[in-house]
């Protein structure tokens, strides 16, 4: 039973509505003319049509969403009370099983059921789900029905449909302007939540300040040994990965290509190379982590043994933090371009007519006065740089090193959240809520990242306006 | 007038200009080695996935004769319309009479490297073209995965030289797989095929559309035409730049926890996935939508207000229509994006092993970058290059986004 077929019979219903509306605002407007006295209807005809409309469709969108939570719990109370469940298990995953099973039989989606306890129950699931779709589909037709009438019936010449369809549509806009915070929100509770939940098993000082990490999945989740979650390992690997190796290969190319693109390249090489750069920034995150496994980090391991590092390992935080580099190369060249462009034409022009050449111009004018802009991109990078998944996961390694070696395995935060939350753990289990904790750090600096960045773009645009 | 004042040029002076245009010329060069060095690592990449992804186009396949006129197999014609047509086959003796020809033509050894599902394949061949009955054909069957890597140069020596005896014989050869296009995961990468993960693709960016791109505009039409400048609207703008910012994987933790609460029972359906990616895609659908709308001149505005236009209707009948083209860029862009994101779409369950291609929304799917992930960690050598093929395919799909967004930029957009 879903609603989808609630929601089709609803705006066929609409549809009804609305043709019979509007044929009723014509008569409206028919009458008004034969009387030949003049004046005429407060709102277009299809206003009334679409007012009328939208009083049988809301109303069923409603019942329709409460219907698809309220429908299995009535199915499962009904098929409860029907004297085959008397022999079920009382709790527990078994009595899940047989339910699921006789449900899915009864639904047609299964051939036959293998436990005999469940085949007493598959009658009794076709009669429930029988009936809770007449019953949705009669409540459906009356509120649309009664939702139509009313409407119907307050039609009249004078009657501005007009503006409460415009206040309608502009509950609707507001609505949707709302997702953006209630994403935010959901964000915050369910990294919040969890966290709390994870804190409470780990106290927040050996989880910020021990430096060892190693959870274990399958230990005993009420006593857990709080030494192995110490998240500094974690941090370091992502500042090191992230803000230090990527930055080393991100600034200077991504300042030098937007310099090259805005000041010296021509308009026909600037066609050339910065669609290039473009697809730089396309490519997806799985293919740059992929790249970095399958070339990179070899390259980068031969290379170490030719000139002598006997232990390099496959998985380097070097080849990852490189290949992150390259990504966000494109990042920063495009913020670094746009900062440079802000800078005023009149500052330019007055370094290049004292007989600076363009590079001089460049390096004493350009960019001190394009600093504060550059720096918030590069604010902006990091943030998203640590905030990389793909890459490191597939290039990085799982093994969580305090070092300053960029050719051992190093592991950050957004790894340990896919490894915790890909396994096999419980969800009450302390190494699986830890990725919550992990994900609610992470959240925490990126978005102080990027609120410093945009302030300070923002200081900066004003600066110059 | 024939003497004109030029200014002193001294020896110093010559040698201090000489320093000063090297210097410039070697920052124009440092700047354009930045940009090739770009265009270097995007031309290393593509080239290093193109070459190994031809390969993942390919498979190994033995050539078998089956003189299926002679042996004769117990099966009714009509069967082979039925649903259960593969398993009337096997009933039939289907994989007993593909391995005797087998053995007869390439020895006990060769035969034994068939795949095991190689009989399934001439099934397929068989109800494709019920005519292969009553004659004797070669079908190419794919080999085990040993062979393959044997044909490959690598595994044991006996093995290889079995695989290059073989190929002088022209009984084994890498043939180009179109199955590989139609077929789902598997556990031997001879098997595997890229469809169900593509179509796992498709539903979820379908939920992702259908979800994002109302909400986005709306927001955007709703915070550039109408709201008020207050604390309300303050906070709705930080908060849709702020998740444009956020990490992917954040909103995998959000779907982990509060989807995943609510639907149970949809651990790695597409629904959750294209749910998830939404909330991603919003922000950047309502900024570029935004830009889009602001630059909708106001004198548009101004006139369609001037003939008695209401609010409501001057947004609809007329700014929207005309930012649409740059909307849709970036409604584009942004579900290129989506199509391209894993990590979100591993924390919400979309990494289970699925051997066949979804049949609904609600079904347990993978997505093309979640399988890209999953196959690059497998360690026989065949799924590097069933990856990379992959991962053609997957740039392919941007590409062709990316390119129909620019293509409505150029367009449809108007200088006012």
């Amino acid at each position: 039973m879903s609603p989808s077929i609630l929601l089709l019979l609803g705006l066929g219903l609409g549809l009804a509505g609305w043709l019979a509306a509007r044929a009723r605002a014509w008569n409206f407007r028919r009458d008004i003319r034969n009387e030949g006295k003049g004046g005429r209807l407060a709102a277009l005809p299809s206003y009334h049509a679409w007012y009328v409309a939208l009083w049988i469709v809301l109303p069923v969108l409603v019942f329709a969403i409460a219907w698809s939570f309220l429908a299995p719990q009535l199915v499962t109370g009904w098929v409860l009370s029907d004297p085959a469940a008397a022999g079920l298990p009382h709790f527990g995953f078994e009595r899940r099983a047989i339910l699921d099973e006789a449900a899915s039989v009864a639904l047609g989606s299964a051939p036959g059921v293998f436990n005999p306890l469940a085949e007493g129950l598959v009658e009794p699931y076709r009669l429930a789900f029988a009936k809770v779709r007449w019953i949705g589909i009669a409540a459906t037709l009356v509120i649309g029905f009664l939702g139509g009438a009313s409407a119907f019936l307050r039609l009249r010449p004078e009657f501005t449909a007009r503006t409460r369809v415009e206040r309608t549509i502009m509950t609707v806009l507001l609505m949707a302007s709302l997702v953006a915070i209630l994403t935010t929100l959901g964000i915050l509770v369910s990294l919040v939540f969890e966290t709390i939940r994870f804190f409470g098993m780990v106290s927040p000082l050996d989880f910020l300040l021990g430096t060892h990490w190693g959870p274990d999945p399958m230990g005993n989740p009420l006593n857990p040994d709080p030494s192995r979650y110490g998240a500094i390992p974690l941090f370091w690997g992502t500042i090191y990965i992230g803000a230090i190796i990527a930055m080393f290969v991100a600034i200077p190319l991504g300042l030098m290509s937007a310099i090259f693109l805005t000041q010296y390249a021509s308009p026909r090489w600037r066609s050339v190379l910065k669609p290039a750069l473009e697809i730089l920034a396309g490519v997806p995150t799985v293919v740059y982590g992929y790249f970095a496994a399958l070339t990179v980090a070899p390259a980068i391991r031969d290379a170490a043994q030719a000139i002598g590092i006997a232990n390099a390992s496959s998985e380097s935080g070097l080849a990852a933090g490189l290949v992150m580099g390259v990504m966000i190369i494109p990042f920063v060249s495009s913020m670094a371009d746009d900062s440079i462009a802000a800078v005023p034409q009149a500052m330019r022009d007055g370094s290049l007519a004292m007989g600076a050449t363009t590079s001089e111009t460049i390096r004493r004018v350009l960019i001190p006065a394009a600093l504060p802009g550059i720096v918030a991109g590069v604010m902006l990078a990091i943030s998203r740089a640590i905030g990389e998944t793909m890459i490191v996961v597939m290039a990085a390694g799982a093994a969580a090193n305090l070092t300053a070696n960029p050719l051992e395995a190093m592991t950050t935060v957004t790894f340990q959240i896919v490894a915790m939350l890909t396994g096999e753990g419980s969800f009450d289990h302390p190494a699986t809520l830890s990725a919550f904790a992990l994900g609610f750090v992470l959240f925490l600096v990126t978005l102080a990242l990027n609120f410093f960045a945009l302030r300070v773009v923002k200081r900066f645009r004003e600066a110059y306006e | 007038m024939s003497e004109t004042a030029l200014p002193d040029r001294t020896g110093a002076f010559q040698a201090r200009l000489r320093k000063r245009y090297a210097s410039e010329r070697r920052f124009k060069a440092l700047g354009l080695c930045a940009v090739l060095f770009s265009v270097g690592v995007l031309a290393i990449l593509l080239v290093t996935m193109t070459m190994n992804g031809i390969g993942g186009f390919q498979r190994a396949e033995l050539a078998v004769p089956v003189d299926f006129s002679k042996a004769e197999l117990a099966i009714d014609p009509q069967r082979l319309n039925d649903k259960d047509a593969i398993q009337a086959l096997e009933l039939a003796g289907l994989p007993l009479l593909i391995d005797n020809s087998a053995e007869q033509t390439l020895g006990r050894k060769a035969a034994d490297e068939l795949g095991s599902e190689a009989w399934r394949e001439a099934a397929r061949d068989i109800i494709a073209d019920p005519s292969l009955l009553k004659r004797k054909a070669v079908l190419n069957l794919p080999t085990s995965k040993d062979l393959a890597s044997a044909l490959r140069g690598d595994g044991h020596e006996e093995l290889r030289a079995q695989a290059r005896d073989l190929v002088a014989k022209g009984q084994l050869a890498r043939n180009f797989d179109p199955g590989f296009l139609a077929r789902a995961d598997a556990t031997d990468a001879q098997m595997v095929g890229i469809w169900g993960a593509l179509k796992g693709s498709m539903l979820t960016m379908f939920v992702t559309l259908l979800l994002a791109f109302p909400v986005g505009v709306l927001a955007a039409l709703y915070l550039e035409e109408y709201a008020a400048k207050n604390r309300w609207t303050e906070i709705i703008e930080v908060s849709i730049n702020n998740l444009a910012a956020v990490p992917s994987i954040i909103f995998g933790l959000l779907g982990l926890a509060v989807f995943l609460w609510i639907f149970p029972n949809y651990r790695s359906a597409p629904l959750i996935g294209g749910m998830t990616l939404a909330l991603m895609t919003m922000p950047v659908i309502v900024i570029s939508g935004r830009n889009a709308i602001k630059a909708v001149p106001p004198s548009i505005r101004d006139g369609a207000l001037a003939i008695g236009a209401s609010p409501v209707q001057v947004v609809f009948h007329h700014v929207l229509p005309l930012a649409l083209p740059g909307i849709l860029t970036g409604t584009i862009i942004g579900m290129a994006r989506a199509l391209g994101e894993t990590a979100p779409l591993l924390m919400i369950g979309m990494r289970a092993f699925v051997a066949t291609p979804p049949d609904g929304f609600t079904s347990p799917a993978t997505a093309l970058p979640v399988q890209i992930f999953l196959w690059s960690d497998e360690i026989d050598r065949g799924f590097v290059e069933r990856t990379s093929a992959a991962i053609i395919i997957l740039l392919i799909f941007l590409l062709v986004m990316n390119g129909l967004a620019i293509y409505l930029r150029n367009r449809f957009e108007k200088k006012w």
